[in-house]
Parts: structure tokens; sequence; C-alpha cells
């Protein structure tokens, strides 16, 4: 039976990366395991070590730079989260700096809204 | 300039602007999601051609800020239309 194990985001600088998703989003540290110049960089949602890994992948492959300058050009997230409320997550992220490309706005069952991780990607946050 | 007379004729594109009405500033994304709350569900590639013809139209401005494409609803070309028919007063 496979199970979703990772998911991954490119990113543009892998300390910043750490900063936004565990000191601002709130995920924590699974694995840093140096690799090169690299680190293999993962973190988990808080509370639940063993589940599904959010890989942070250093964005090197030419073919990621236009593809994400395209998706964010037009405000398409790389990945969504889900979070309790998002209207009190999205104002206590835009208090701490977090740029909100689309305010929390009700889509059928659910608001959202899209925030930008500062290193390359838009995130959907929903509730 | 486009016709902005054929730019009202379609009912998507009717409703981005009530959405731009309602919300300035939005990105193709978040306009998508505007049209599914409203019932509508286009591509997002049909939903890219008809901001086009509205923007032809010059009924919504787009704006570059950094990364981002925001898209602004401008209804001066209406103005035309009353020109044209004056409504009277009631």
């Amino acid at each position: 039976m496979p199970k979703v194990s990772y998911c991954s985001v490119f990113v543009d600088d892998q300390d910043r990366a750490l900063q936004f998703y565990r000191d601002l989003l709130g995920f924590e540290l699974k694995h840093d395991v140096p690799l090169g110049e690299h680190r293999w960089l993962t973190l988990t949602a808080p509370g639940d070590p063993e589940g599904t890994q959010l890989l942070l992948e250093p964005a090197e492959h030419p073919a990621v730079k236009p593809f994400r300058a395209a998706l964010v050009e037009d405000g398409i997230p790389a990945t969504a989260f889900g979070v309790d409320d998002v209207t009190a997550e999205v104002e206590r992220l835009a208090g701490r700096g977090v740029t909100v490309v689309m305010p929390p706005t009700p889509t059928g069952p659910v608001t959202m809204a899209v925030v930008d991780d500062s290193c390359g990607n838009l995130i959907q946050l929903f509730s | 300039m486009g016709d902005v007379y054929r730019a009202l004729a379609d009912p998507t594109r009717r409703a981005l602007l009530d959405a731009l009405t309602a919300t300035d500033g939005q990105t193709l994304f978040a306009l998508c999601a505007a049209l599914l709350e409203r019932g509508l569900s286009p591509t997002r590639q049909a939903v890219s051609q008809h901001l086009t013809v509205l923007e032809e139209a010059g009924l919504v401005r787009v704006r570059r800020e950094g990364r981002y494409k925001f898209h602004d609803l401008d209804t001066r070309p209406l103005r035309e239309i009353a020109r044209r028919w004056p409504v009277p007063e009631e």
C-alpha cells in the first residue's frame, strides 16, 4: 500500500526556506543531512513526526526558474497546507512580514489564501 | 482599443467584471476561484483569454508588481454607452 512520504517544494535558498517553513509557518525539522553543497532537508507538520515530509529541494535545475516564474505571475500556488483558521493565520503571517498575494477568500466549502514563501513559491493556505 | 460591446457580450466576462468590482487587483488564480464561487468553472486558459479581451477593450488593466501580475477594473470605457444613449432621469 503506497503512501505519500514526501511532498517537495523547490527553494532558492535552503536557509531562508527553513526560516519560512519552520520559524514562520511552524513545521518541525525532521532531517537535515549535508549532501555536497546542499542538504537533504525535510520537515513534518507539528505533532506529526511520522507524517508526510515536506522536502525543501534546491531549485537548481534550469527548468525550475521559468516554470516557477510563470506560476507565480498568475498567482498559482506550488502546494497547499490546511490550517485551523486561515484568516487568523494569514493575519499572523502578515504581521511577521510575509507577503499575502491573495487574501482569505471564500471558495465553496473552503476559505483560501495565497502567500509568498520568499524562496520562489506561492503557498496556498486553507481552512 | 477593442470593442467594449463585444467584451460585455459574454457572461463569463461579465462575471469577471463582477468579481473585480467586488475585489480589485486579483491574480489569474484568484479570478478563477472567484468564478467558481459564482458557479462558473471555465478552464484557466479560457479565463486568461477572456481577460485578454477585457484588457483590449480597456475594461481591465494589468498591473505587474514584482513577480506577480494583478488585474484591476477600469469601467471608464462604459461612459461611451451613456453618452451615445443618454439615460433620462426618473
